[in-house]
């Protein structure tokens, strides 16, 4: 086998998500590419390979050719550049490629974006585009939504583990109070359970708080073999191993339905591959789409027995200070959920908190080890990143 | 959309309509959509055409309040995934049931039904939808002369 350099991020960094009317596709990826570049010290000249994750330009803003546009419009040209597409997972992928390219010593300096813009068409619309994201001719044709097919996860997991509503809207309080700290989120509100358990049913048992929300934005990072980073930042985020895992498209040849075994098998092959144990995390950035996502990905990720991270949430083992921090950003509930962007901008929370840099009152204090955790679908596509301030 | 066209409907008609599923002759697994490969037996693997009973359980479910336009008339509208006694799930509609009388667990049979109507053409894709065996609803129509 080819001998892997170590790969390190340089800057990583993402758009305020939301709804951005006064923005479109380029502009976001224009905002996030120029502070990546900026915050990188770096040239754009100095780019020589660029990734985009992009779920659907297509169907949202009936644009195609995603590579090509971010290389052109960033002034890019003319380096190789591709888009990637893995549902809402594409970030992650993205990021998984450009990992790639470095670690394989094809390229050294490397541009890793995501970008969504999901507010041009009517939210309906946008639930039908994401729909693309399951089995169309099997889960979609049937009537199943995106909401629904969690929500049957939900309800046999409430049958096998006694989970109750009240413990996935703890996820969602939570989520929305780091959201409440950080600047870049979509939603900067605190909420209650009372408030979560009272909202409007979309899948039952899932309510509106237990959904994360249709948002614009974009993320970038840069990559680089760590030597070579250190010739520009003094605090270079190493990536000890990422990794990514395939599963059944639907629900209806899984395994075990409360499991994402993509979840598992990624996250086992991460944890091979940079040596690290579980333990030694700091904090997790999970694929919470939905809170009985979070609840799932805390478990396949191996942080705690199936069944059992009802009561890490119940106890309240999943805030900063608890024993093992999940979302310190908001997660996709409350910092936002662009969905092409959304693995990238996972990787951005990581570098800000392994850098101590994060926003006051949720930086997870000296934390050294983190973990992005990014799903396509409803877990047919998991990648898995593992991040270290090792080479600072 | 065109994932909705009538040849793509066309195309899986006899599943849509009859349930049919594929089963290895080798290990006797069954699947749901139709298969060409055993993922197991692999290239040592037969594959034929089987088709379901149309009984079975429901394994999980939800009540979906907000779905896109095509599917409106059905709102709130009760979608599980139902365990056929032969073994593979699939996913579809209870229908002819009280939301309160839904549980993981319930007996259900598949019906011929109505899925949706395309918003442009009117044009309606059939399918198999399910219903409880313990059926009040339907007892009551079966026993009126119409």
């Amino acid at each position: 086998m080819l001998k892997k350099r170590e790969v390190a991020v340089i800057s990583a960094v993402t758009t305020k998500c939301g709804e951005h009317w006064d923005k479109g596709i380029k502009d976001l990826a224009w905002e996030a590419g120029v502070k990546a570049v900026e915050e990188a010290g770096i040239s754009g000249k100095d780019i020589e390979y660029l990734v985009v994750g992009n779920m659907s330009g297509g169907m949202f803003v009936g644009q195609e050719h995603i590579g090509a546009l971010v290389a052109d419009f960033l002034g890019l040209n003319p380096i190789p550049s591709l888009r990637v597409e893995a549902a809402c997972a594409s970030g992650g992928v993205a990021f998984y490629q450009g990992y790639l390219a470095v670690a394989s010593g094809l390229y050294d300096v490397v541009a890793v974006g995501g970008v969504e813009k999901m507010t041009d068409v009517e939210p309906e619309q946008a639930t039908s585009v994401l729909a693309g994201a399951m089995d169309f001719e099997w889960e979609a044709y049937f009537g199943a939504t995106f909401p629904a097919l969690y929500a049957l996860i939900a309800t046999r997991y409430m049958h096998e583990y006694r989970l109750k509503p009240e413990t996935l809207a703890k996820i969602a309080v939570k989520n929305h109070y780091y959201g409440s700290l950080n600047p870049l989120a979509h939603f900067r509100n605190k909420i209650t359970v009372e408030e979560a358990l009272t909202s409007p049913l979309v899948a039952d048992p899932l309510r509106k708080y237990d959904c994360s929300p249709i948002s614009d934005g974009a993320a970038v990072a840069i990559l680089a073999p760590l030597d070579i980073a250190k010739k520009y930042t003094d605090t270079p985020i190493v990536v000890e191993a990422s990794a990514i895992a395939s599963d059944t498209l639907s629900l209806l040849k899984r395994r075990d339905l409360c499991t994402l075994d993509a979840t598992v098998n990624a996250a086992n092959k991460a944890f091979q591959l940079a040596h690290i144990e579980r333990e030694d995390v700091d904090l997790i950035e999970v694929h919470d789409c939905f809170s009985i996502a979070e609840l799932l990905a805390i478990e396949d990720l191996g942080f705690c027995k199936k069944g059992e991270a009802q009561n890490l949430v119940e106890e309240g083992q999943t805030y900063i200070g608890g024993r093992i921090p999940v979302n310190t950003d908001g997660g996709l509930k409350a910092a936002g959920h662009p969905v092409g962007a959304t693995g990238v901008k996972q990787i951005a929370e990581l570098v800000k908190q392994l850098r101590g840099e994060a926003d006051k009152g949720r930086q997870v204090d000296g934390a050294e080890v983190g973990l992005a955790h990014n799903i396509g679908g409803t877990g047919a596509t998991a990648v898995v990143t593992i991040l270290s301030r090792r080479g600072a | 959309m065109s994932a909705t066209a009538p040849p793509a409907h066309w195309r899986r008609m006899r599943e849509r309509y009859r349930l049919l599923g594929s089963r290895c002759e080798t290990c006797g697994a069954t699947f749901f959509p139709t298969t060409k490969v055993c993922p197991k037996c692999r290239r040592k693997g037969k594959i034929a055409q089987v088709e379901f009973s149309g009984r079975g359980k429901v394994y999980s479910y939800t009540v979906i309040h907000s779905a896109p336009k095509m599917f409106e008339q059905f709102t709130p509208a009760v979608v599980a995934l139902v365990q056929l006694e032969e073994g593979p799930m699939v996913l579809s509609q209870i229908v002819d049931t009280d939301h309160k009388e839904l549980k993981v667990g319930m007996e259900v049979e598949a019906c011929f039904r109505k899925l949706f109507e395309q918003e442009q053409s009117g044009i309606i894709s059939y399918g198999f939808k399910f219903r409880p065996v313990n059926d009040h609803w339907g007892k009551y129509y079966d026993n009126k002369d119409i």
